[in-house]
């Protein structure tokens, strides 16, 4: 569809012909009830910075984006590949970081990196498993052509919105899903329970009580949370709700406290013991990191996995799937100017214009600097902060990233994607879900796909084989 | 609002603000008992922490939290009748507006209670959201005839008169009893026999008696699954047989507004110890 020049993509054959049947205002109509759908149901985030706690939805677009079998299968083992090294990696810079010795990563990298954590150093997680849940952020630039942008092995976001889109779609165009043959994605929550589970702690026996930590109400994610809960038949708990009684991480219920096997968490790493990390923080619990280290608990994702996505180190992720893996990496990464080496921050000061500029933190689309879409003043003030922090940045150019169709007022418009896929780790192994979380631009020629920056979602297809 | 249906008078709207226990904070705003502003501090003044847009707002913010504990079917109910009342509430109300909206709050509420009826497991949560709901109920319905019985009568020589008997009627309507109350009484509307229905008649569903057995009910569930019997269980049950051996005539002779005011403090007291029981807060 959409590509003028080549005709439909052979992927969206079968839904092209089914569009041309379609009338625009019929689908104008079904996208408006899509909306109403999704405000029903309660899917909204909460937007930082925002006066008042407001609910906002993020835009849904009802054109799939349709992936084919063959293309999924390439890119499932190339993430299948790549999240194994992460986990390998994670072990080993927690343990004797062979990585460091070999020379193939700085050690100032490591060890001054603020997401090291010191306290899981010669500890293994429950299970092995580091990274229960990864997201890993593609993008495409050609036919079998994907680069990855980001590997999110903290608490990856977006998984509940796969499920709901997709539920969504089946909802109001049932007749689609009759005539093509789509892989399913509704089976997550539950292979989700049984991967966590897989990793509960070695004293648990009996059914492994599941508790899903979430900072609150007011999170943005907090739907999410709430939804991933109730569809693995977990508890959804908060920090206050917590306390550790008898050596071991309790619920208050209206029996009393009952023990917790496993924490599938979702707040970050400073915040999960005040004791341990940030003494002012609610939204954890004291002390648990003392039980994490006694095995008395699994946290889910493991503490201090963000060394892992930090974007410093995703430069190197190419030597570390490499050394890891013994095997070339099947996915690209992006190229990518570390600003904490001269020769690279002369060379990023003097190319702003082309490219694009990431806090090494950061997250969310937050703080960064989109060079051919920023003016000469956001240039010159981006410059400056670059100058005063260059080991904050990396620099990444724009790739001429692939299109897909969105529905738009006067019918299909072509948009820039990316592609989160979501993939359970556990000692069972690797499971991906076809598919993932499509994040779409909805501005005309926008790279920015962030749901805080204006971005929407698209259900996102894996055909069968 | 049923309540002031017979006549407009600013007296009648001031039982209103009496019955829901809200003079101070409404006298705080206004110094006069005006339909349009008795109405709106009811139903979407922000000044008013009980009002029923705050009211659902809350139980809607509750619900997002304990999102888990609920259907899918109860959660849409709520949320969608909250997207409407705030939508129907977003500006003052006219007068002419107001019967539409109260029907599509009575209306929206009903599909809430419907999906708990019908979507929810019959577990502790169920028990504890029913507890919830009767406690609140048996409040209201003992308010509102205590404030006829208090309030709205100018002077005992109205007892037995025709005006009496209008605001009784008002009354039934109130906790929409009228067609119950007519079809088992032929239309005889005397206090003695409104008061009895709404008191001890186990058959309508806002009385007293009816609210007690269903809270005895569901605080017996609670004593099995949990196999702990608390001291919530005892005052229930003192409640409960206190209802059950009580005639109208003697409730009449001992005062009606002090049994009721005697009611609504034990009630209170029983929602408290649940709470304690149970630790709601910790």
């Amino acid at each position: 569809m959409l590509h003028p020049e080549h005709g439909a993509r052979p992927a969206y054959s079968d839904y092209a012909a089914w569009f041309d049947g379609q009338q625009l205002a019929g689908l104008r109509r079904k996208a408006e009830e899509a909306d109403a759908v999704f405000r029903r149901t309660g899917i909204t985030f909460n937007v930082y910075g925002a006066n008042e706690a407001e609910e906002r939805l993020i835009p849904f677009d009802i054109v799939p984006r349709i992936i084919n079998a063959k293309e999924w299968s390439r890119l499932s083992r190339g993430i299948e590949q790549r999240v194994k090294a992460i986990n390998a990696f994670l072990h080993d810079i927690y343990h004797r970081q062979e990585i460091v010795r070999a020379g193939r990563i700085p050690e100032a990298l490591i060890a001054k990196n603020s997401a090291f954590l010191p306290a899981m150093i010669g500890f293994t997680p429950p299970g092995g498993t580091y990274t229960h849940i990864v997201g890993i952020d593609l993008v495409r630039t050609g036919p079998d052509e994907f680069y990855v942008l980001e590997d999110n092995a903290r608490t990856p976001s977006g998984v509940s919105y796969m499920l709901e889109n997709r539920e969504t779609m089946m909802n109001m165009f049932p007749e689609l899903f009759s005539a093509i043959r789509v892989r399913e994605v509704s089976s997550y929550p539950k292979n989700l329970r049984r991967s966590l589970e897989a990793c509960a702690p070695a004293g648990c026996d009996g059914k492994p009580v599941l508790g899903v930590l979430t900072p609150g109400i007011f999170n943005s994610a907090y739907f999410e949370h709430a939804f991933l809960a109730d569809q693995m038949g977990a508890e959804l708990v908060e920090g206050h709700d917590l306390r550790i009684i008898d050596g071991r991480v309790a619920m208050r219920t209206t029996q009393g406290f009952k023990p917790i096997d496993i924490l599938y968490r979702r707040v970050d790493d400073d915040f999960l013991d005040p004791m341990t990390f940030r003494p002012e923080s609610q939204l954890g619990v004291p002390g648990i990191m003392d039980l994490y280290r006694a095995g008395k608990v699994t946290i889910a994702n493991a503490p201090g996995t963000g060394i892992a996505d930090d974007k410093a180190i995703y430069s190197y992720m190419p030597d570390i799937v490499e050394f890891y893996t013994g095997e070339k990496p099947l996915l690209a990464n992006v190229p990518t100017w570390r600003c904490a080496e001269p020769d690279s921050l002369k060379y990023v000061l003097d190319h702003l214009k082309e490219l694009v500029v990431k806090e090494v933190h950061g997250s969310g689309g937050y703080g960064m600097l989109v060079g051919p879409a920023a003016s000469k003043a956001e240039i010159d003030a981006f410059s400056k902060k670059l100058k005063a922090r260059p080991g904050n940045y990396i620099a990444q150019p724009t790739l001429a990233l692939s299109t897909v169709p969105v529905l738009t007022k006067s019918g299909l418009a072509p948009r820039h994607v990316d592609l989160r896929p979501f993939v359970l780790y556990s000692p069972n192994g690797i499971e991906i879900t076809p598919g993932g979380l499509t994040r779409v631009a909805l501005k005309k020629g926008s790279l920015v796909v962030n749901s805080s920056q204006g971005g929407g979602t698209k259900d996102s297809w894996v055909l069968e084989d | 609002m049923a309540l002031t249906r017979s006549s407009g008078s600013d007296e009648e709207w001031r039982s209103v603000i009496l019955t829901a226990g809200l003079r101070d904070g409404y006298e705080n705003k206004f110094d006069d008992y005006d339909a349009a502003h008795v109405v709106n501090y009811l139903l979407r003044d922000k000044a008013n922490p009980t009002s029923v847009l705050a009211m659902l707002e809350t139980a809607r913010h509750n619900a997002r939290m304990t999102r888990t504990a609920l259907t899918r079917e109860v959660w849409e109910a709520t949320n969608i009748f909250w997207m409407r009342l705030k939508d129907a509430l977003a500006r003052p109300i006219r007068e002419t507006d107001l019967p539409g909206i109260i029907a599509m709050i009575r209306q929206q509420s009903a599909q809430v209670r419907g999906a708990l009826h019908g979507s929810m497991l019959r577990i502790d949560v169920y028990n504890f959201a029913r507890l919830g709901t009767f406690l609140e109920r048996a409040d209201s319905t003992a308010r509102i005839l205590d404030v006829k019985y208090y309030v709205l009568l100018p002077s005992l020589s109205f007892v037995g008169s025709s005006l009496d008997n209008v605001q009784w009627e008002t009354i039934l309507r109130s906790v929409s009893a009228e067609h119950a109350f007519r079809w088992l009484n032929a239309g005889d509307t005397r206090p003695v026999g409104v008061a009895e229905f709404l008191i001890l008649d186990e058959r309508f569903p806002r009385s007293l008696a009816f609210c007690y057995k269903k809270l005895f009910g569901n605080l017996l569930y609670l004593e099995k699954d949990y196999a702990v019997r608390f001291p919530a269980h005892d005052l229930a049950q003192e409640i409960h047989d206190g209802l059950q051996s009580r005639s109208i005539d003697a409730i009449f002779e001992s005062g009606l507004h002090e049994f009721l005011t005697d009611f609504m403090t034990c009630n209170a007291r029983l929602a408290a110890e649940i709470e304690r029981n149970y630790r709601f807060y910790g």
